[in-house]
């Protein structure tokens, strides 16, 4: 958490002085993107299917009260219990209470960004229950306490030496920096802990409807472990996880792993009807869904709706250009790059989250890849427009940005202003640039040089010209 | 055939050559060009910082100015995007102003597009030998989405020898105030722009958005390497002797 307690703008600084940190981005942001460019070429018709996912999350999304109840309806009649929990605190009240009743003495964790969300595992820890992530990336940054960089590749920001570095603590002997050696190190600790756990606790990628069950997308068959052997099943989801059927699931499905990771499919493919039935050999006792609004409900109604049609593949992220920079902990919020700038300042509140929506050169490739049609950059732009509006922009800023309302609209004083500006520079210019300009441009020039205005501006060409075509 | 010129705030003040060649191409293809004075900024500093009330000034005050032209022709996609996408919802609330917008926005064109898809024409007969790379830029490739119809001008200028520019569809770090407000992500970006150039071992570094070439340039001046930055028009214009 240490991270997090920083400011915005000293986060950003960290990290792009992190040269270690910017290079993981680079390859891990060229791997990811090639895999869903291949991907996507090799379905055909990407578009097509981008639309139709666009078309069932909106739909789902518009109707989402009756989806919810015919999923908790059906979830129950399979066994399972449903507690829809209006805040984080009404979420980690149930797991922690269920928890004692239990007597449980650790939680095994496949991913899930709402138990994030909800900060689960401290409040766990609080109560002295050990919680413990199982997936790869989960388990190397809870070893570094840290928070995930990324919604789906959460240890992008650790190379294997940092790895072997963690992993060898743990092992209290050197651990060679081999990936295979690493995973099956991983994979014999974690065993144990699958053994040993009293609760497994589980996302949910998608909630269908029309059976109860949840789906879980994963790649290393720790959801699989964490779900079937220890005796409780807990799962954390948003509220906007639902799709309506099997079929929609068919069509999102087809996107989601192509989108994230450039698979075809993932490894594992998880659907989970309830608890254990009576003739099943294993699997959960008990199974508990816990459907997290959180501030999700607020945005049902308003123009930025669509953000809920977020399927958390994490593509935006990674063709970022500002994501590739600075990586996921410099937003400093649980959910981060383009869809993290738009969602956390919706769920949690512009005040506390003002620099986010800033922290974007709206250059729309977000948007643009996006398989579920969410207009990112405009959000980004609209979220600007809110911090304006709520009186969050400095008193300078407004009053300059007024004052431009005004100028534009007046040619003169427009052409009295452009003039201006030209002279006040050119005294700052060194032959044909100005390395230091003064003002606000003073920023330009930290890292830029300014080009020298040109003696002659393109107006007064034209003026000049039309005065030589009109004598001849 | 009758067209307006709509300079943008940058080639007006920083980068006037851009104009001037954009008139001689235009004019030696027989457009019959005017330039109306009263024009000022399309507002896109405002509406992206979020002052979005600042800005609906400046999209009025663009599409009285420009309401009798038959064509209107930016020298920036980024500046067509606004006018062209953006005024549209900007002004959602605003129904008669709307209707004004739409009107404006079908004669919008960015100066290549307006080329190729209104002149019809690819090959002005410009020849300029050297080796060069494209910037496309953001606004432009997925706001108005003009992509090819550059490529196609510059891939007709005898002797200029085109190399892709590798990750080309990132963004420079402009951003416009973006540039401002973030500076140290803005130089980020634009570094990584500048190394991806050096790579292609180009010339010339030929753009479409005179913002997005001055950042560009920026940068490469602050490392202190010299390239040759040109709009796609003064490309075409110096080709062609003009």
């Amino acid at each position: 958490m240490g991270q997090q307690k920083a400011g915005f703008y000293e986060r950003v600084d960290q990290a792009l002085h992190d040269d270690f940190l910017r290079k993981a981005l680079v390859d891990a942001q060229e791997k990811l993107r090639e895999g869903k460019k291949t991907q996507s070429e090799l379905l055909e018709n990407w578009e097509d299917w981008r639309k139709r996912g666009e078309e069932i999350r909106r739909h789902t999304i518009e109707n989402l009260d009756s989806y919810l109840e015919q999923f908790a309806k059906n979830a129950e009649k399979q066994g399972a219990n449903v507690f829809f929990a209006k805040t984080k605190e009404e979420a980690v009240e149930y797991i922690t209470r269920l928890a004692i009743e239990k007597e449980a003495k650790s939680v095994i964790k496949s991913k899930s960004m709402v138990s994030e969300e909800i900060h689960l595992n401290q409040a766990l820890e609080a109560i002295g229950i050990e919680a413990i992530e199982s997936d790869l990336g989960e388990y190397i940054i809870q070893l570094a306490k840290e928070t995930p960089s990324h919604i789906i590749v959460p240890a992008i920001h650790k190379n294997k030496e940092q790895v072997a570095e963690l992993f060898s603590k743990v092992a209290g002997e050197e651990i060679p920096d081999d990936p295979q050696i690493l995973a099956s190190f991983a994979r014999k600790v974690l065993r144990e802990k699958f053994l040993q756990a009293d609760i497994g606790l589980s996302g949910a990628n998608f909630a269908v409807a029309e059976s109860g069950s949840i789906v879980l997308v994963s790649n290393e068959g720790n959801a699989r472990l964490s779900t079937t052997v220890p005796k409780v099943h807990v799962v954390t989801m948003g509220m906007e996880r639902i799709v309506p059927d099997w079929e929609s699931l068919d069509t999102l499905i087809s996107l989601l792993p192509r989108s994230a990771t450039g698979q075809k499919i993932t490894t594992y493919l998880t659907g989970i009807t309830g608890p254990k039935r009576k003739a099943d050999v294993d699997g959960p006792e008990e199974m508990h869904i816990i459907i997290l609004d959180n501030g999700r409900s607020q945005i049902l109604g308003t123009e930025y709706q669509n953000i809920l049609h977020c399927i958390r593949c994490g593509a935006c992220l990674n063709h970022c250009p500002v994501y590739r920079h600075i990586g996921g902990h410099a937003y400093g919020s649980v959910y981060s790059g383009p869809i993290g700038s738009v969602l956390t300042p919706l769920l949690e509140g512009l005040d506390d989250w003002k620099e986010l929506p800033f922290a974007c050169s709206l250059c729309g490739a977000c948007s643009e890849t996006c398989p579920v049609g969410i207009p990112l950059d405009d959000y980004l732009v609209k979220l600007r427009r809110d911090v304006v509006d709520s009186g969050n922009a400095s008193w300078l800023e407004k009053k300059a940005f007024q004052t431009f309302g005004w100028v534009t609209g007046n040619p003169s004083i427009y052409q009295f202003g452009i003039n201006l500006a030209d002279t006040a520079l050119k005294p700052f210019a060194e032959g044909d640039i100005i390395k230091k300009a003064p003002s606000v441009l003073g920023k330009w020039t930290k890292g830029k040089d300014l080009p020298k205005p040109p003696n002659q501006s393109f107006r007064e060409w034209w003026e000049k010209k039309g005065e030589k075509q009109d004598g001849e | 055939m009758k067209a307006s010129l709509f300079i943008t705030c940058i080639a007006d003040s920083m980068f006037a050559n851009v104009g001037i060649s954009a008139v001689k191409v235009l004019e030696k293809l027989g457009v019959e060009l005017d330039f109306p004075k009263k024009q000022t900024c399309c507002g896109q500093p405002a509406y992206n910082s979020g002052h979005h009330e600042a800005t609906k000034r400046a999209a009025k005050h663009m599409i009285e100015v420009f309401k009798n032209s038959e064509y209107v022709i930016f020298l920036a996609g980024s500046c067509a995007g606004m006018v062209r996408e953006t005024y549209i919802d900007l002004l959602k609330d605003e129904p008669e102003w709307q209707q004004k917008a739409i009107d404006l926005a079908n004669r919008t064109y960015e100066f290549s597009e307006f080329l190729v898809k209104v002149l019809k024409v690819s090959d002005i007969g410009a020849e300029l030998k050297a080796k060069a790379t494209y910037h496309q830029s953001c606004h432009m490739t997925r706001q108005i989405k003009v992509i090819e119809e550059p490529l196609l001008l510059l891939s007709h200028v005898k002797g200029l020898e085109m190399i892709d520019l590798p990750l080309k569809e990132d963004c420079c770090g402009f951003g416009g105030t973006f540039s401002i407000k973030m500076p140290e992500i803005s130089v980020a970006m634009v570094q990584e722009k500048t190394e991806h150039i050096e790579e292609t071992d180009a010339e010339i570094l030929i753009g479409s958005d005179m913002a997005c070439v001055m950042n560009i340039k920026g940068r490469l001046s602050r490392n202190g390497q010299e390239l040759r930055s040109l709009h796609v028009a003064e490309v075409l214009a110096e080709g062609c002797g003009l």
